[in-house]
């Protein structure tokens, strides 16, 4: 929801990465307030994954230009594991599995981690696994899953909700959230779409990569972006999810090339 | 000059005093004649090719003559809770104080058993090691004396363990340690076989351990080997079994600068199952090499194997694990798998998985894998608030944990959780 009195969470300027050599990233801009919920969505190959792994410090992608603030400081300045500390999260498109860590243990581990980091008191096993299932409630997760190691073996849909299940755990100030709604059967993207909505308040901000519009009739969007080639070409409210939903892209880009001719 | 000879003549020295029984004399005769024939491999030998144990030789190691006397407290750390019978052995050298037996079967020390259950000792001991070219199963053998005998008798499931730890107390002494385990037909026993030390000088720990299994019985054996920093510990242990009967192993490797475990198991009649599993955990200078055979002699047999090294600093791992399948031993199902993990650039593994098969109806799967910590994962868990450090130390754990968790003994199992825990924690 946009609020009036508001204060900027992300602001991304001009920002360039590549990976293996290829500049994947060109020229992304993005202004996320506390509040907002933002929709990235955009033809596959077009970056999005990419922007939510550069911004979360995945090894793999270097940055070339740009500049990211987060929370008034800069991100780059700030390892992985410190933004996540800090409040970044990214749920990711393709959750990790890690045979032999119990994902009770990891959750744990990560929780205690954020909550020392913001002063406030650490969990032991004992008290964690009380706190840890009331959160799953929320999900309907079987607390099996607390037992297995972290997505080994979890379908699709199962380790998207452990995703969530992370985030409402660490309560990031800023969730980059990859196709979670990707693998969700009709109730589970429901669910998960209400964990979301439910841990969405005024103090944080939520960005969302998805393809479907589906996702955006359970979590309103106050902005939709279109990105293609490594940048963001065109941004408007909920209904542009509808029209690009009935539409498709390619006028998005012809619009966006038309665009840059008139005011070269 | 042959060194090598004249150092296995030197550490003749100090043999036990002539038995009352003439096979004992015989057999220890036999295994003199043996070490006085053999030398110390080199890397020269396709068996050491990749373990240089001539530091061995720049030492001088001499039996302890008695037992050093230890308060209880000493053993406490050690101790499963678990455990039905316990044989303590201080630098080779039975300690009964340390010692009990509420198991009720034969769980005793080999001296007083080479009388109390003469025939079984007689025909099972030397047996299955066989030291005819195996210079330290010789030298084992020369100095029969004490060590761990177990008789199951048939058809008894011994639930709790049985704890057989071996305790080094002395710098340059050399221990013998030798276990002889018969699991009569249809027996059940899960033992633990422990090698632990009180001081981290150089020491020499060359143990033997013999395990027969009768049809149908089953034996878990969980090795543990966590001796001292300079310790040389080098071990030949050989399995048989017999129709439909099985054994599971599972050994870990933590300690000694050199070690070497040789196992041998024999599948010696139709229907007999073995799983073998494996962790070396080391750093530093340590050298754990692991040599194993699986011999499938017989038809319908099945065997497992998982080895797994981690390899820190600028250690250096081995394992060669053979898989023999003989003519006529069809319908063999087979698998192993060596995975291992380098945790820095100076660190070694040679992994040599090797297959030799004459039958043709078998199901043979192998594969051996050397890696690092895999940066997906390690992003991952920073992704999530944990340190590089406690992202590394978590997935390196996790990686040694699946052996662990083999381990049948609970105890046992949560306490290796935690050094290994420990362990890798330490690395800065
Ligand atoms: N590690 C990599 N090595 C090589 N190319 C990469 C790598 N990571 C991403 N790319 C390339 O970067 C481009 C953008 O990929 P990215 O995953 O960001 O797309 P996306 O917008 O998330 O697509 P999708 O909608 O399919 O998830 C693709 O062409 C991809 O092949
Ligand atoms: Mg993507």
């Amino acid at each position: 929801m946009i609020y009036q009195d508001s204060k900027t969470l992300l602001a991304v300027r001009d920002l360039h990465a590549s990976v293996n050599g290829t500049e994947i990233l060109k020229g992304m801009e993005l202004t996320v307030r506390s509040g907002e919920v933002h929709a990235i969505m955009g033809p596959n190959g077009s970056g999005k994954s990419t922007f939510a792994k550069v911004l979360a410090g995945h090894p793999a992608y270097v940055v070339t230009g740009g500049e990211v603030e987060f929370d008034g400081r800069s991100l780059f300045e700030l390892a992985p594991e410190a933004r996540a500390r800090a409040g970044v999260f990214l749920g990711f498109q393709y959750p990790i599995e890690i045979p032999g860590v119990a994902n009770s243990q990891f959750l744990r581990l990560a929780y205690n981690t954020v909550q020392a980091e913001r002063g406030k008191d650490e969990l032991d096993p004992l008290e964690f696994d009380d706190f840890v299932r009331e959160k799953m409630k929320l999900l309907e997760m079987n607390p099996d899953f607390l037992g297995r190691s972290v997505n080994e073996g979890f379908s699709g849909g199962e380790k998207k909700r452990n995703e969530i299940l992370q985030m409402a755990l660490l309560e990031p100030k800023l969730a980059i959230l990859d196709e979670t709604d990707s693998g969700l059967d009709i109730d589970a993207l429901r669910i998960v779409a209400g964990g979301v909505n439910q841990l969405s308040n005024k103090d944080n901000a939520i960005v969302l990569v998805t393809h479907y519009q589906r996702l955006l009739n359970y979590i309103a969007p106050d902005y939709v972006h279109v990105m293609e080639a490594g940048r963001i070409i065109k941004t408007g409210g909920k209904e542009l999810a509808l029209e690009l939903e009935a539409r498709g892209y390619d006028w998005v880009g012809a619009e966006a090339e038309a665009n840059a001719r008139a005011s070269a | 000059m042959n060194t090598a000879t004249g150092y296995l003549d030197g550490l003749l020295q100090g043999q036990p005093p002539a038995s009352a029984l003439s096979w004992l004399n015989q057999l220890r005769a036999n295994a003199v004649d043996r070490v006085a024939a053999l030398t110390v491999p080199t890397t020269r030998d396709e068996d050491w090719r990749f373990t240089d144990i001539s530091p061995l030789t720049k030492f001088s190691f001499q039996p302890a003559q008695e037992a050093q006397p230890l308060a209880p407290a000493a053993i406490e750390p050690w101790a499963i809770g678990e455990a039905a019978a316990r044989l303590v052995f201080v630098d080779g050298i039975y300690a009964p104080q340390h010692s009990f037996n509420r198991s009720g079967i034969a769980v005793e020390n080999l001296g007083a058993g080479f009388t109390s259950h003469a025939a079984a000792v007689q025909a099972q001991l030397g047996r299955l090691a066989a030291f005819e070219r195996n210079a330290f199963a010789a030298l084992n053998t020369a100095f029969l004396h004490d060590g761990a005998l177990i008789v199951v008798p048939r058809e008894l499931a011994l639930a709790a363990p049985v704890h057989l730890l071996f305790i080094a107390t002395r710098k340059h002494a050399a221990s013998y340690p030798r276990c002889l385990i018969v699991a009569e037909p249809g027996s059940k026993l899960t033992l633990v076989e422990d090698y632990v030390a009180l001081q981290d000088e150089a020491y020499f720990t060359n143990a033997v351990t013999e395990i027969a299994l009768g049809a149908n019985a089953q034996v878990q054996h969980v090795r543990v080997q966590r001796d001292g920093a300079e310790a040389f510990h080098i071990a030949n242990c050989a399995v048989s079994l017999a129709r439909s009967s099985r054994y599971h192993a599972v050994s870990v490797a933590l300690g000694a600068r050199i070690s070497r475990h040789n196992l041998g198991v024999l599948l010696a009649a139709e229907g007999a199952e073995c799983s073998i599993d494996g962790l070396a955990l080391i750093g530093g200078r340590q050298l754990a090499d692991t040599h194993t055979l699986i011999d499938h002699a017989l038809p319908q047999c099945s065997s497992r194997q998982l080895h797994k090294c981690i390899v820190d600093g600028a250690a250096h791992a081995v394992f060669n694990g053979n898989i023999m399948v003989r003519a006529g031993a069809q319908r063999t199902d087979s698998a192993q798998s060596s995975r291992n993990l380098l945790l820095s650039g100076k660190a070694r593994v040679d992994t040599k998985p090797q297959l030799e098969i004459f039958a043709d109806d078998v199901k043979c799967a192998h594969g051996a894998t050397v890696g690092q910590l895999d940066v997906d994962e390690v992003f991952y868990l920073k992704s999530r608030g944990l340190s590089e450090t406690a992202a590394r130390n978590l997935l390196t754990y996790a990686f040694g944990a699946e052996v662990i968790e083999r381990i049948p003994v609970a105890s046992l199992r949560q306490r290796l959780e935690a050094s290994v825990l420990a362990q890798t924690e330490q690395r800065p």
